[in-house]
């Protein structure tokens, strides 16, 4: 490992491939009772292009987060591998990891230690991996925090004494001053008031074209998405019902979930209405998934067959697929899609 | 922190505030309890440190013919011994200020012993959970299990009281309450972002135990150690008032108090004194302890 | 129904159900006096939606928490005027007031959870609500439980009611907060953030759902959140908050289609939104930080954020009428109201 890591690494095209993921978390368990077993992310297959911004999105406790710790390294998968930039990462050195790959959380109230200086949490990552001196660190440190916005006063604060916004350029520092290929967004921006999100988007977009960085942007605000994912894969009770590009999930979505997703996305246009989309009340309980397909309780045009069988996510044909453009694979998960 | 609270926090949180050392100091002198706690421990831990040259007396030296001198305020008291002797004729201030020595020798020190072992447990139980946790909480639940005035007088008895036996056995047996709280604390940070963040830079678990959870769940600890400070003392001078703790002629406060028991209808100084003196270190201790709990809980009194 | 008819409440149906009048809202903090709310007027009619909208820290839920009489008790209350249907909330004594709150005044949280009791099942928590404050039998409190239950769209309401809130999802709960505040029908419903918890989808549904029952019941509701989003589709009525002040009101149409305070319009423009603003371009942002509100705040409170500002901003614009009911708190108010069109960056595709 080279002290500078080139950040577009051209031998893979392909900055992250998760090969049929799973975690099985067992839930409970004692002398009289079974164990449950809860299947948060279910056989998961994604391969995000180096360069691009892939959009992940779901309801909570659809296991996009229990995925994000799997690629960080913080909790081992049940089965499956991940691979970035095409070497497995499955029982690789965590520092090795953290070279390629790092998060921005979404709280930046819980993401900072609150009892060290702003200075001391951007250079973790470099007195960690013992990268320079000191000296070097330090220049790296302040170098890095004007690239993020902030004065250099910022680096003797502490985290309490800055707002959410600031914070969350601390936490972006963080992760990127070791020139990560691929970042894991958790929400960055849900946290934040909206004048301060667009802040931060903006600077997430810069950043990405200065660092040639790839994202895995999680989130539930569809319009975030929307402006910043090159392609999008909804996830629902740990498996991924649909992915595309932006444009044919957001023209042309074909499962009923995503559909609903779009449906419920308020935009600021007065005189719409709330829609109603039709789902029931009811949400799952992800220890006791529906049979077949697990949407099937609250999909809206469900018939018998979907109870029973559970689809596959199979690469589909757009009505309007060219489009879109070669390379452009999409794949739906639904029996009626 | 209630609801209520939190936007105007936010908007607080848009300035500049000072940094959180400045703000404790600030908020430290705003609260009574603890202002008073510090000022009685700090004055204590003056005269226990200076003891040599404040003493007026040998605390050791017997005097045969003036024993059991009443304290000045009596009409046959005198300034020669302010608080009056003991029945050997040791002059009673002296020995109740190097009594102040071992009292807060042996609060401190047991502090620190059980500190460790409970800080350890807890830490590591909470961090890790599962078979680690179960194996804390067995131990935990079997100290739970002992009485504490009772195991240290049986092993006092087996071993032989001393000073060193004293804060040994209190040591090993009062860290539960440590453990207790470490763990909690411990369980609700393992989660933290800033946690999982230092774990995903792949920083060695040293690091992370000693320089992201530690500093963090500090404040509870040093609330919990005030506590223990002032039960160290209180059972030490509990197991030197039954004979097995601190041996005579070192002046312990329980010690002195047991010397004196058979004088008490007649001349109550002799447990008034070591008795007032034990109620107003443990009364300034859990004051102390009760104004950094404040200041450690968020949403307290002093926010 | 018919017992718990609203009729002897609506006796001067001609005013507003609520009018605040310079409400202000102080709390002592370690640096002085925080000026949580600063002077805040607006009212609200009978049976309308009424949106508080800003960012954290301006002053919002403090306002609500006011009007309930909720507020910490350090907190400081003062108001030119603060009537509800002909009940002055300012001297009312506190006995009347918790019969106020919850009979004719009901609040949704953010956070259904902290405001249903884990030890009570369902049923016996919304039976209370009613008995509380109505005399009525057990079993006719038990029967309109069951039927707000049903009304929400809670399936198997009857298996429901004997279930404890832990049992329940965070949607269901919150419908469940919402059957519980219909329970005595109340006038107005104070609604602090309740869907920004909640799953998109559920946020539709529950929104869609609340849209319908004030419909149905009447009821005003004062729906406070920081999504313009939200805003848009489901208020009559928009207040726009910033500071601890009301910077400008009006309609939810007009608001939409002319804003005319410089924040409001920031905001509207920083949000992506689909279709006008293009994937991938940057976002208008507003700089900088809200103002601190502790101690006085000279001038225009927008003035350091505010591309527009001059030497006029240094003086507090009062709060002007635009356009009829559209009222904005900015010098320029008149000047920023053509509609003019907010979007320069419209995908032209």
């Amino acid at each position: 490992m080279t002290n500078t890591t080139s950040p577009a690494n051209s031998m893979d095209p392909l900055a992250l491939e998760l090969c049929a993921l799973s975690k099985t978390f067992k839930l409970g368990g004692g002398m009289l009772h079974k164990p449950q077993t809860l299947k948060a992310v279910n056989e998961v297959s994604l391969r995000v292009p180096r360069g691009q911004v892939m959009g992940l999105v779901g309801e909570s406790g659809c296991g996009k987060s229990t995925l994000a710790k799997m690629l960080l390294g913080l909790t081992p998968p049940s089965s499956g591998d991940v691979l970035i930039n095409g070497k497995a990462i499955v029982n690789a050195n965590q520092k090795a990891l953290a070279r390629h790959i790092q998060p921005i959380f979404q709280d930046p109230y819980s993401s900072l230690n609150p009892r060290q200086r702003i200075a001391q949490i951007v250079g973790l990552p470099l007195r960690i991996h013992a990268l320079g001196t000191p000296r070097e660190q330090a220049a790296k440190v302040d170098q890095m925090l004007d690239l993020v916005g902030l004065p250099k006063r910022a680096a003797q604060q502490y985290p309490g004494q800055m707002s959410g916004g600031q914070r969350q350029r601390v936490a972006i520092a963080r992760a990127l001053i070791m020139r990560p290929d691929l970042v894991i967004c958790d929400e960055p921006t849900s946290a934040l008031d909206v004048s301060i999100q667009a802040q931060i988007l903006n600077l997430l977009l810069d950043l990405k074209d200065e660092f040639g960085l790839t994202y895995l942007f999680i989130s539930h605000d569809l319009a975030v998405v929307e402006h910043l994912a090159d392609r999008l894969a909804v996830m629902y009770l740990g498996q991924i019902v649909e992915e595309g590009t932006r444009e044919q999930i957001f023209t042309a979505p074909r499962h009923p979930y995503t559909q609903a997703l779009l449906a419920s996305a308020l935009t600021p246009e007065p005189g719409l209405g709330v829609p109603d989309i039709g789902l029931g009340a009811g949400q799952p309980d992800p220890t006791q998934p529906p049979s077949g397909c697990a949407f099937h309780p609250r999909c809206p045009i469900a018939q018998p067959q979907c109870s029973e069988q559970t689809p596959k996510l199979s690469a589909i044909t757009h009505a309007s697929g060219q489009a879109f453009g070669k390379g452009s694979q999409a794949r739906v998960a639904c029996h009626l899609a | 922190m209630t609801d209520s609270l939190t936007p105007s926090a936010t908007a607080l949180q848009s300035q500049l505030t000072p940094a959180w050392q400045t703000r404790l100091w600030r908020s430290t002198l705003n609260n009574r309890s603890l202002a008073i706690g510090l000022l009685i421990i700090a004055s204590l831990g003056i005269v226990a440190l200076l003891a040599p040259w404040l003493a007026p007396h040998d605390p050791y030296l017997q005097d045969t013919a003036n024993r059991m001198v009443p304290p000045f305020w009596h009409d046959t008291g005198s300034w020669t011994h302010p608080l009056g002797t003991d029945r050997l004729g040791r002059d009673y201030l002296s020995r109740l200020i190097f009594g102040a020595r071992i009292s807060l020798f042996i609060g401190l020190v047991v502090a620190l012993i059980s500190g460790l072992i409970g800080t350890t447990l807890g830490v590591l139980a909470g961090y890790f959970g599962g078979r680690v946790d179960a194996v804390v909480s067995y131990l935990l639940t079997t100290r739970l299990a002992m009485p504490v005035v009772l195991v240290a007088l049986a092993m006092a008895s087996l071993i032989g009281g001393s000073m060193l036996t004293v804060t040994l056995l209190l040591g090993l047996l009062l860290w539960d309450r440590f453990a207790v709280v470490a763990r909690s604390a411990t369980q609700q940070l393992r989660d933290a972002e800033y946690v999982q963040a230092a774990q995903a830079l792949g920083c060695p678990l040293p690091y992370i135990l000693l320089r992201e959870v530690l500093p963090n769940i500090a404040g509870a600890l040093i609330v919990v150690a005030t506590l223990e400070v002032a039960n160290a003392i209180l059972l030490e001078a509990t197991l030197s008032f039954l004979g097995m703790g601190v041996q005579p002629p070192s002046p312990s406060w329980g010690l002195m108090i047991a010397e004196g028991k058979t004088y008490m209808f007649f001349q109550p100084w002799v447990i008034t004194i070591p008795g007032g003196a034990l109620f107003m270190l443990v009364l300034a201790i859990n004051l102390l302890g009760d104004g950094l709990r404040d200041l450690s809980a968020p949403g307290g009194r002093n926010e | 129904m018919s017992n718990l008819s609203t009729a002897e409440h609506s006796a001067a149906t001609s005013s507003p159900l609520l009018t605040v009048k310079q409400l202000r809202v102080d709390l002592p903090v370690a640096k002085g006096t925080l000026h949580a709310v600063r002077g805040i007027d607006f009212h609200v009619e009978r049976g309308e939606m009424l949106c508080l909208v800003g960012e954290s820290g301006c002053g919002k839920s403090m306002t609500s928490l006011a009007l309930m009489g909720l507020l910490p008790r350090k907190a400081q209350v003062n108001a030119d005027c603060l009537n509800f249907d002909g009940v002055d909330l300012l001297t009312v004594p506190e006995r009347e007031r918790s019969n106020l709150r919850g009979a004719r005044m009901a609040m949704i949280f953010q956070e259904p959870m902290t405001a249903l009791n884990p030890a009570y099942t369902l049923g016996n928590q919304l039976s209370e609500a009613l008995r509380r404050h109505q005399r009525v039998s057990r079993q006719a409190a038990h029967d309109r439980a069951l039927y707000l239950l049903k009304r929400v769209g809670i399936s198997a309401a009857e298996e429901r009611m004997r279930q404890y809130p832990h049992q329940l999802s965070g949607g269901l709960r919150q419908r469940v907060m919402i059957a519980m505040a219909l329970m005595c029908e109340p006038d107005l419903i104070i609604a602090d953030e309740p869907t920004t918890a909640l799953d998109v989808t559920i946020q539709a549904q529950i929104l869609h759902l609340l849209r319908d029952l004030q419909q149905e019941f009447g009821t005003a509701i004062i729906f406070i959140t920081h999504d313009l989003g939200v805003v848009a589709r489901i208020a009559d009525r928009v207040a726009v908050m910033y500071a601890g002040e009301v910077i400008e009101t009006a309609s939810a149409q007009a608001l939409f289609k002319a804003p005319s305070h410089p924040y409001t319009q920031g905001l509207l423009r920083c949000i992506p939104t689909p279709g006008k603003t293009l994937p991938g371009s940057r976002l208008q942002a507003i700089p900088g930080v809200v103002p601190s509100l502790v101690g006085k705040i000279e001038g225009c409170a927008f003035c350091n954020r505010c591309d527009q500002a001059d030497e006029r901003c240094r003086t507090t614009p009062p709060l002007q009428a635009v356009a009829g009911e559209h009222f904005s708190r900015c010098h320029f108010a008149h000047q920023l109201a053509s509609p003019a069109p907010l979007n320069d960056q419209e995908v032209t595709s």
